[in-house]
């Protein structure tokens, strides 16, 4: 197994999907999850199928595998590589119904086409909401078994048997009862000669040799010796390197600047003046960047010049207390609230910068007629649009290439960065690297919105009646997929609070759309079950306690009808040792999520120093996805999803002052580090069922379990994150 | 016209005094293994090794390592000891994203070098100056911990 050449450098033309065949195998793709499950107005599933190419020595019989005379399997990859492991997973499900030979896989990026490569979650070509398993793990499964029909039936032809005395494994065709064999290289011509079957039978999952093993990744043997070439690494004979500058108050434009010092530095070749940045463009990043420093700026800052953190948050509270629109109702809310005793509580989420890294970057080579782009992205197709848009040309006269990427998280399912590269790139004569500094990159974001849930419920015996959670915050989706935002709600929003695992009597979910003044927001790893969860799950510890309950016990006897979270929930204590004494000051703290149709349960162990520091001990976590494809890539996932959400906990928190953001670099806006790491034990849950959602999952548990295991630590009810450390500082005894 | 040695190598070049390493080495002689995170040595991406040290290359003037033995990413699996690494990396399967691996394996081929069976506390000092956004500090931990075991056997 290896990548293709065109992942080292890559050269996939954007208009030419590499000859492939067009018959589109989304066709009954399912719309997995409850969170995307509703109806778009357009879809790609829906798109006429067209033949198999039936060119000589290759047999391509749909977008997503290639196979040529030597054997040599090439599979096309729809989703992207950001270090999530989608390759591998993709390859398997494909090779897994293919009954492909390993050692003669190829992966290549799937050149931009909603058409072909469109994920049948959100109908366009994009990586995010952990969906990409889930989205292909039909049409992929289809598409890898249609191929090995035709192979099969070509070779039940060509020695005159019936197709099902035939079997095939490890790129081979077999009968079983002559014992003669053809490899899917000799086989090739012939199969891309038929007819592909209109339906064909799916492997049962008890006979998978290649799914549920813990295989080797395909891209990580070129990530050790520095061989992998990332958008920022993309090298173009003639090139010279840009690095920008935008208006640091959201919304503001350029008055003037003075480059008169800035062209005396050796190197600096010319200064890109636009009307909201200004670029310099130099013999390397040094020049440029040494260029941007001497530019003398003046800003014209806008509206947005006075706009504070204090603002936003006034107007985000004053927001949150007018009615939502309902989400989900269940039961009788007012009868609910109405009865027994009644907590009420309001808790806060901070804006964060995704932090990627690999900074911002898109390298463009604009021609006049024609436009080239490289770059890695979350949104091929997208990327190719916007770029035609910034361009004035016609999409068909922009080529993408595709890189592997160095942290998506969301960022880089935005195009502002190709879009500002595209404007720099006309005004300069060859190709141009446009890369932002770190600064450049925290400060120009598109930031994970505030947010603050209200919640309201009632408590009698000991069990709660009524449940009323109510979301303010920003609707991502309205801007990202405005199809999907429909009746007021935002999908996203309200994902993993709407559809409860506990079975509350009377429960309503409320969403108050409320876009924050000046900062852009977006999708940030994690999305809406971020602020749900951990609003929901803090509550219920709060509900516990006022219950007299342990939080756990108190959970489980909430979760009868859904037993895979009470599952996970049960392994999750058991392995945390919960209920075990523990010293002052040291607390754990549970949470459950059901996030992306994975079930899961998180204790987090931590102590509290007297200062307020934190010092994290250890974490588990119990995981219920279903099948699992790769086991080994979730439980990296899992691993590294809990280091992002406790970064988060402990230090995420971006503020804005006069319009402007106030951090900058990793100095102010913190990591999680390697002598700060817990231990961290994931226990996967056999399971037969549908694969679920994975790379987002680990990122949302953790903040509220730590933020538990706190309260138990300490008494301390923190509502808003970050943590304060002031807050849950010992307090003095007087 | 500035000489380094790089990964054994001569190199000549031209670039102001004040050039960082790093730029020299991703813009001008088109090795981009050694990563751009933050420009202020504050993530490690851009570890390098000078004469066997671990050294952040985004603010090492290139004035400052002439006569020198300048290792990258590209080079270390030469080393007895960077190979280990690098494959400890792959059979552990440390990497997700990758983008910061080049220094984390830089930044774990200078501590072995010096310290061959390294505990948790030399594993912090070492490594705690290399942020990986995609949190794959469990294994870093673990592989140079199998990195080690290797060597002796």
């Amino acid at each position: 197994m290896k990548l293709a050449d065109n992942m080292l450098v890559a050269t996939s033309p954007a208009n030419k999907p590499s000859g492939l065949s067009r018959r589109n195998l989304l066709a009954g793709a399912f719309a997995g999850g409850f969170m995307f499950a509703f109806q778009l107005p357009v879809r790609a599933a829906n798109e006429p199928t067209q033949p198999p190419d039936t060119t000589e020595g290759k047999f391509a019989p749909n977008a997503f595998i290639r196979i040529d005379t030597t054997g040599k399997t090439t599979l096309v990859m729809p989703q992207v590589e950001m270090g999530q492991g989608i390759y591998t997973a993709i390859a398997m499900i494909l090779a897994e119904e293919l009954d492909a030979d390993y050692a003669q896989i190829t992966l290549e990026h799937a050149p931009p086409s909603d058409k072909l490569y469109g994920n049948p979650i959100f109908i366009i070509q994009a990586t995010g909401g952990s969906t990409s398993v889930r989205a292909f793990w039909k049409p992929l499964r289809n598409a890898g078994a249609t191929a090995r029909a035709m192979l099969v039936q070509a070779a039940a032809e060509q020695w005159q048997v019936e197709p099902a005395s035939c079997t095939a494994s490890n790129g081979q065709v077999m009968h079983t009862a002559s014992g003669r064999k053809l490899s899917y290289g000799e086989l090739c011509d012939a199969a891309g000669k038929l007819t592909p079957p209109k339906e064909v039978a799916l492997k049962d999952p008890k006979d998978f040799s290649v799914i549920g093993k813990p295989l080797k990744r395909f891209d990580t043997p070129d990530k050790v010796n520095g061989k992998t070439i990332y958008g920022i690494d993309a090298m173009v004979p003639g090139m010279t390197f840009a690095t920008l500058a935008q208006c640091p108050v959201f919304g503001g434009k350029l008055a003037k600047v003075d480059d008169r010092a800035a062209k005396k530095i050796p190197g600096v070749r010319q200064i890109v003046v636009l009307d909201d940045l200004v670029a310099v463009v130099g013999d390397h990043m040094w020049a440029a960047r040494s260029g941007l420093e001497a530019l003398d700026i003046t800003w014209d800052e806008g509206p947005n010049a006075k706009i504070s953190s204090k603002d936003i948050w006034a107007h985000l509270r004053t927001a949150s207390e007018t009615d939502g629109v309902i989400a989900k109702s269940v039961g009788d809310i007012a009868k609910g609230l109405a009865t027994g005793e009644r907590i009420d509580a309001s808790y806060e989420m901070p804006f964060l910068a995704h932090a990627t890294m690999e900074p911002l970057n898109c390298t463009v080579h604009f021609k006049g007629d024609s436009c080239e782009v490289w770059t890695g992205t979350q949104i091929m197709s997208r990327v190719q649009s916007e770029a035609a848009k910034a361009a004035g040309l016609p999409i068909d006269k922009v080529t993408v290439n595709q890189h592997m990427i160095g942290g998506g998280f969301g960022r880089r399912l935005e195009p502002d960065m190709v879009v500002a590269a595209v404007r720099i790139a006309k005004q300069v004569n060859g190709p141009v690297k446009v890369v932002w500094t770190r600064e450049e990159d925290i400060q120009h974001d598109i930031y994970r919105p505030v947010y603050r849930d209200n919640i309201s419920a009632t408590l009698s015996n000991g069990k709660v009646v009524g449940f009323k959670y109510k979301i303010a915050g920003s609707a991502v989706i309205a801007r990202w997929l405005p199809p999907a935002f429909q009746k007021g709600i935002d999908i996203d929003a309200i994902d993993s609070a709407a559809d409860q695992p506990y079975d509350f009597p009377h429960f309503q979910c409320e969403y108050v759309r409320v876009e924050p003044p000046a900062v852009p927001t977006g999708f940030w790893r994690g999305v809406g079950p971020n602020n749900n969860v951990f609003a929901i799950e803090s509550f219920m510890d709060e509900l516990a306690r006022k219950a007299g309950k342990d939080p756990v016990v108190f959970r489980r006897e909430l979760l009868g009808k859904a037993p895979r979270m009470l599952a996970a929930l049960n392994l999750a204590a058991e392995k945390a040792n919960w209920g075990q004494p523990l010293p002052a000051r040291v607390g754990r703290g549970v949470s459950i999520q059901p996030t992306f149709d994975t079930s899961i349960a998180t204790v987090v162990e931590a102590e509290i120093d007297s200062q307020g520091e934190i010092r994290l001990r250890q974490v588990n976590v119990a995981v219920d996805t279903g099948i699992a494809v790769n086991p080994d890539t979730i439980v990296a996932q899992i691993e590294g999803g809990i280091v992002f959400g406790l970064t988060a906990a402990l230090y995420g928190d971006i503020t804005i002052e006069k319009g402007r953001v106030q951090q900058s670099n990793f100095h102010d806006y913190r990591m999680l580090r390697i002598d700060q790491m817990p231990k961290i034990n994931v226990h996967l849950i056999k399971s037969g069922e549908a694969p679920g959602g994975i790379g987002e999952c680990g990122v949302i548990g953790g903040p509220p379990a730590l933020r538990n295991a706190i309260y138990a630590a300490t008494g301390v009810a923190l509502r808003r994150m970050p943590i304060d450390r002031d807050a849950i500082a010992e307090r003095k005894k007087s | 016209m500035a000489n380094l040695n790089i990964n054994g190598e001569q190199k000549s070049f031209d670039a102001p005094d004040d050039m960082p390493l790093l730029w020299v080495l991703r813009d001008i002689l088109g090795m981009t293994g050694t990563k751009f995170g933050c420009g202020v040595a504050l993530c490690g991406a851009c570890t390098v090794h000078i004469d066997g040290k671990a050294v952040r290359s985004c603010l090492l003037p290139v004035s400052a390592v002439s006569g020198r033995a300048i290792t990258t990413i590209e080079g270390v699996g030469t080393t007895p000891v960077g190979a280990k690494v690098q494959k400890a990396w792959l059979d552990l399967e440390v990497i997700q994203c990758g983008y910061c691996q080049s220094g984390q394996i830089m930044s774990a081929a200078a501590l072995l070098a010096s310290t061959p069976t390294p505990d948790d506390s030399d594993i912090d000092a070492a490594m705690a100056g290399n942020i990986c956004r995609c949190g794959t500090y469990v294994r870093v931990r673990e592989a140079i911990k199998h990195a080690a075991s290797e060597r002796q056997t």
